[in-house]
């Protein structure tokens, strides 16, 4: 049965579409058919991410309306033949996805994929709304910072009132992935730690993304920072997605890196 | 609220937007049956104010009327109203006031459910009798939450206390007839007694709250931090003043 996961947080910035674009690149790497849909219309971004943004000729309010169809809009990824991406219309708004809309095309994706990763625009309008609707487990995206953690807040009590699941009396599972994580900033006292954090929204921890300088270069490659398996941010990522998959794994990079002694008597970085 | 975002959608071009939504309306609480005095006094408070009464929309309480009414004596009070600028839109009692509601061409609001039970604690789930002088001490309807209230949310318990076994993120309100009661961090809004019972309280396990508020009366998390910040506290209305008390 096909899972649909959103990756949402609020707050723009934060995140969301590296972790879409990580996220749905790890589970295509582990073997389940996988598609990221970007709902992000009229700031498309998650194609430039993917490396994808030459080959997009359809979009995904073209696939709405019935100008194309699912096999001339997916773009299927280079690097995994489980993966593949659905783009957002750049020259469109918003109002141009539909609830009946989005979910027919779901229910499309559903027949043929394992996993599709919803990678929601900032906000809680209509497609943060569409984004979130159909979901069956969101993984909610936060930066150690206060103002982010309560639009994450926000966010959660729209997940728990406003989407198909809470109307029909079930709960989405909610999973909180923390990212530009600095352990450094932390033990200073300039930015929020795990467990505080964790104390405000109260629910399970997914991972902790390090900040790390692979995320830009990632980005700017179009390659998603999972793939890159030497970065902490990589390997984070990696852990993130076992989790998901049910898998026990012990949170990395919550410490600050002792300097050795030769960086400090030089200084360097 | 949840059909309401539906509705929403389902139509990019909105006609109407369905809203709750709670208004402060003047309550013209009859006490005794007596259009003269009823008409001489109105007229006193108009002309203290007039501005004030011209065109204002007033619910008519029948609730400590000890007496009947007739339909005669209610066209006249609302002719009387009338007369001075006031816009009587519906009479509040018990149901047994359903027709005369109905002959003068007003809605009927019932008083809060809790009252109701109060009174006759056996009486069966058919309509009963309101009671004839409400007193803020009986037991009421409260309302559980053992889900955390997020940012953003809003959770009223009418007529009763409110409950929540959760934390109250910050950003969110609770509102509450009666007491409210909250056993995880209190990080929002807390506003006991909106009906204006000054025996409410507030109770938590670790008050971190924006405001807390009693019958109107309330206090900002900048004079809260002063004393028992995050940890446990009861709230209470001493005369004008919150008292915040540890637990």
């Amino acid at each position: 049965m096909a899972k649909i996961i959103v990756v949402t947080s609020g707050k723009g910035g934060v995140g969301k579409t590296t972790t879409s674009a990580a996220i749905g690149t790890g589970l295509a790497l582990r073997g389940f058919k996988t598609v990221i849909v970007d709902f992000d219309v009229g700031l498309r971004n998650l194609d430039l991410i993917m490396g994808c943004e030459r080959r997009v000729v359809y979009d995904f309010v073209n696939l709405i309306n019935g100008d194309s169809n699912l096999n001339q809009t997916l773009i299927k990824d280079k690097r995994s033949d489980n993966l593949y991406i659905l783009p957002a219309s750049q020259t469109r708004d918003k109002d141009a996805l539909t609830q009946e809309g989005v979910e027919k095309v779901l229910e499309e994706l559903k027949q043929t994929f394992d996993y599709i990763v919803c990678d929601s625009p900032a906000g809680i309008e209509k497609g943060a709304h569409l984004a979130m609707y159909f979901a069956d487990e969101a993984v909610v995206v936060t930066n150690p910072e206060v103002s982010s953690v309560r639009d994450s807040d926000r966010m959660l009590g729209l997940l728990s009132s406003k989407s198909r699941r809470a109307e029909s009396g079930e709960k989405i599972k909610e999973h909180l992935l923390l990212t530009r994580y600095n352990p450094a900033r932390v033990e200073n006292g300039e930015m929020l730690s795990v467990s505080d954090v964790e104390d405000i929204l109260s629910i399970p921890l997914l991972g902790v993304i390090p900040e790390s300088q692979a995320v830009l270069k990632a980005s700017n490659q179009g390659v998603p920072v999972i793939m890159d398996e030497q970065s902490d941010a990589g390997q984070a990522y990696g852990d993130a997605v076992d989790r998901l998959l049910g898998e026990e794994k012990p949170h990395r990079f919550l410490e600050a890196q002792k300097k050795s002694l030769l960086q400090r008597l030089f200084g360097g970085r | 609220m949840t059909a309401e975002s539906n509705l929403d959608l389902l139509d990019n071009d909105p006609v109407f937007n369905l809203k709750g939504g709670m208004l402060t309306m003047t309550v013209i609480e009859l006490v005794r049956q007596e259009p003269d005095r009823f008409a001489r006094q109105l007229a006193d408070k108009v002309g203290q104010a007039p501005n004030f009464f011209k065109d204002t929309p007033v619910v008519i309480s029948l609730d400590k009327l000890d007496t009947d009414l007739d339909a005669a004596t209610m066209a006249h009070l609302l002719r009387i109203c009338r007369e001075s600028g006031l816009q009587p839109m519906a009479l509040r009692g018990a149901e047994k006031f359903r027709r005369l509601a109905q002959q003068s061409g007003l809605v009927l609001m019932l008083p809060g459910r809790g009252r109701d039970r109060a009174v006759e604690p056996e009486a069966q789930p058919a309509p009963a009798p309101a009671p004839e002088k409400p007193v803020a001490a009986e037991p009421m309807a409260s309302k559980v939450v053992t889900q955390p209230i997020r940012s953003g949310q809003q959770v009223y318990a009418r007529g009763g206390d409110l409950v929540v076994l959760a934390s109250v993120s910050p950003g969110s309100e609770l509102l509450a007839d009666g007491n409210i009661h909250v056993y995880g961090p209190l990080r929002g809004r807390a506003l006991a007694g909106v009906r204006g019972n000054t025996e409410a309280r507030i109770f938590c396990q670790s008050l971190e709250a924006e405001l807390v508020s009693i019958a109107g009366q309330y206090k900002v998390a900048e004079d809260l931090r002063r004393h028992l910040w995050k940890e446990g506290a009861q709230i209470s209305l001493e005369g004008d003043s919150l008292k915040i008390a540890p637990l």
